[in-house]
């Protein structure tokens, strides 16, 4: 391993506090004994142990996961849909526009977004709620999704589903048995976007939220306007753990198996 | 058993295949050769139902399969890619077909082991693509594409990702394989030795047309013209005027191709009139190369020696004739270090019988 210049580790480290004290203070924080957030009075569990009492934040918690992985899911559906209508599709009329369109929501302002959104359903009288939150989520996430899945259909073999409709499949089983086991990767990649996207979304949600609908960002957003409570600095903990967690367990998979593809990859070139 | 009538296949204004008819008959090895972009993957493709011609007929075995799609046809692929399902086993690559025509398991388990023995990859079934060689994928993709025991079975340039030793062992067992079951293969090549090696017949394409269909040795031999005979091998080709010999056979000329140079003499079985312009093409293994000029021959010519190619079993001597032209002459190595007759800049006599060119109009 090389040693670093000091030119790089004096950046390394700029870089890295840059990303990482607030949270930090933020996770020290959430272990504070005392009630006041900003004076530390010795190491403390207990916001933990009242954060589990707190039937408010634990019904938002449940409604944001709940929003997440229907929106999530529906997102990818559609998302992979457009995708692959969009790149494999024969060319038909107005199709670079509506490659174009599909990209516009990612750059779109959110706050617009949630406004027409919120005018949507007001003109079609939808009461606000958990669905209206998930139909919101599910249109801006989609076109993450389309994004992804369809940067992996630009790059896979159309033999594939070729050899595979000269085997004997109809289009359908094709894409079930050979296109859909082989994009996976990419579609799973997908939806994990989406359902984060839709876990930290606060602006769109304020929009389309109903008064029995606050998921855990609103909650969070509107506790703190009242004074920073050292219960939200518990929960936002919680919530960097899963995070850190599921994105670590993700990249752990991804390298073993690229690393035991090579090592066949490997294998059979010197068997050759 | 296939008929292609009057097909023709236009790509916007590209015309890929020009009013094309040609036959295909059973248990033959059939090549499509031809320089890339000839139109011979567009043929194979039709047959394989993913393109359809913008006018004419197809037929297999008697019936039109215009508009038939690829998963409605007794015709199998195999793809220039291999195209093997990368999360599929060897094994179930090879079942993939079978299985979908819903047999039961235990066909379904015999045919897959008939195949993996016909293609020696029994170690292998329990294998990924990826943990694989080269040469063992390309016998997955042919063990694949020949489970389902198509009637017509195409290849589209299936040996072009393998080395040149491994690619012609490959050739003879593919030659094997088609003779033990039977099929009807139609390879697509631009590789014209392998389409040699391999086919009973081969088609050489170009432009989206048909330029000769014939036995290898035909194409090889007595070329129809010069695209042909330039396109197949390697070949001396001489320009001139083709006159009918007056004292001679009835199909011998004589061919004026330079000044001051001696006319040379041909027979052809095609008629040309007098003074119509020929084309004399000569393989350079015809060619004879010596220091005097032999006794009797008819066609011989004087030059000096301006390049030698030494390629092991052969040599190829690049000779310049006076009037500039270079005429390439080649001889076995019978003889293992034998002393070189020739050498740069030496003067030799090049002679060929009467028979040994084909006199071509064009």
């Amino acid at each position: 391993m090389n040693r670093l210049s000091w030119f790089n580790t004096v950046s390394l480290t700029l870089g890295f506090a840059f990303l990482y004290i607030p949270m930090l203070i933020l996770v020290i924080y959430s272990f504070n004994a005392s009630k006041l957030v900003t004076v530390w009075a010795g190491f403390s569990t207990r916001w933990y142990g009242e954060l589990l009492h707190n039937e408010a934040f634990l019904d938002a918690a449940w409604v944001t996961l709940k929003v997440a992985v229907f929106s999530s899911s529906i997102a990818t559906v559609l998302g992979t849909m457009a995708a692959y209508v969009l790149v494999r599709g024969n060319r038909f009329l107005g199709r670079t526009l509506f490659s174009g369109m599909i990209y516009a929501p990612l750059v779109m302002p959110e706050v617009i977004t949630g406004l027409s959104l919120l005018l949507l359903f007001i003109g079609i009288g939808l009461d606000r709620g958990v669905l209206t939150i998930v139909l919101a989520h599910t249109t801006f996430s989609m076109c993450y999704v389309s994004v992804v899945v369809s940067s992996r259909l630009v790059t896979f073999d159309r033999s594939l589903e070729e050899a595979a409709l000269d085997l004997g499949c109809s289009p359908a089983q094709a894409f079930r048995l050979v296109t859909l086991p082989i994009i996976a990767p990419a579609v799973i990649s997908g939806w994990l976007l989406a359902f984060t996207l839709s876990l930290d979304d606060l602006v769109i949600a304020s929009f389309t939220a109903g008064p029995s609908s606050t998921t855990l960002p609103i909650k969070i957003f509107s506790a703190v306007r009242l004074g920073v409570s050292p219960e939200i600095n518990a929960l936002s903990t919680v919530m960097i753990a899963i995070v850190a967690v599921g994105v670590i367990a993700a990249s752990l998979v991804s390298k073993r198996s690229l690393v035991r593809q090579q090592k066949d990859e490997q294998e059979a070139a010197r068997a050759q | 058993m296939i008929r292609f009538q009057n097909v023709t296949k236009r790509f916007g204004t590209f015309t890929a295949i020009d009013n094309l008819s040609l036959d295909i008959f059973e248990r033959e090895f059939f090549a499509l050769l031809g320089p890339s972009g000839c139109g011979k993957t567009t043929m194979m493709r039709m047959l394989g139902g993913f393109e359809s011609p913008t006018e004419g007929r197809i037929e297999l075995s008697g019936k039109d399969i215009v508009g038939v799609p690829p998963n409605k046809r007794a015709v199998n692929m195999m793809f220039q890619s291999y195209a093997l399902f990368p999360h599929l086993s060897v094994w179930d690559n090879i079942a993939f077909g079978l299985r979908r025509d819903g047999r039961p398991k235990a066909d379904v388990e015999a045919r897959v082991a008939e195949m993996l023995k016909l293609t020696r990859l029994e170690k292998f079934a329990r294998r990924k693509p990826h943990q694989i060689s080269g040469g063992q994928r390309q016998r997955v993709a042919l063990a694949r594409s020949l489970a389902k025991a198509p009637k017509l079975l195409l290849l589209d340039e299936p040996l072009g990702a393998l080395d040149k030793k491994l690619r012609q062992d490959t050739q003879f067992e593919l030659m094997d394989i088609q003779e033990k079951t039977g099929t009807t293969f139609v390879i697509v090549t631009h590789d014209q030795e392998e389409a040699m090696t391999v086919a009973s017949r081969v088609a050489v394409m170009d432009e989206g047309k048909l330029i000769q269909v014939a036995t290898p040795d035909r194409i090889y031999e007595s070329p129809e013209n010069v695209y042909v005979a330039d396109f197949i091998g390697d070949v001396n080709i001489i320009e001139g005027r083709a006159t009918p010999e007056a004292g001679g056979e009835d199909d011998t000329y004589r061919i004026d191709w330079a000044e001051g140079e001696t006319p040379l003499q041909a027979t052809s079985a095609t008629r040309f009139d007098p003074g119509q312009t020929c084309y004399l093409a000569i393989r350079p293994e015809k060619v004879t190369i010596s220091a005097e000029r032999p006794e009797g021959a008819l066609n011989a010519v004087q030059g000096k020696v301006l390049d030698i190619a030494y390629l092991g079993n052969i040599s190829t001597y690049h000779v310049e004739l006076t009037s500039g032209t270079v005429i390439k002459a080649q001889t076995a190595n019978t003889r293992r270090i034998s002393r070189r007759s020739f050498t740069w800049e030496d003067p030799v006599w090049l002679s060929w019988t009467v028979t040994g060119g084909v006199l071509l109009a064009g």
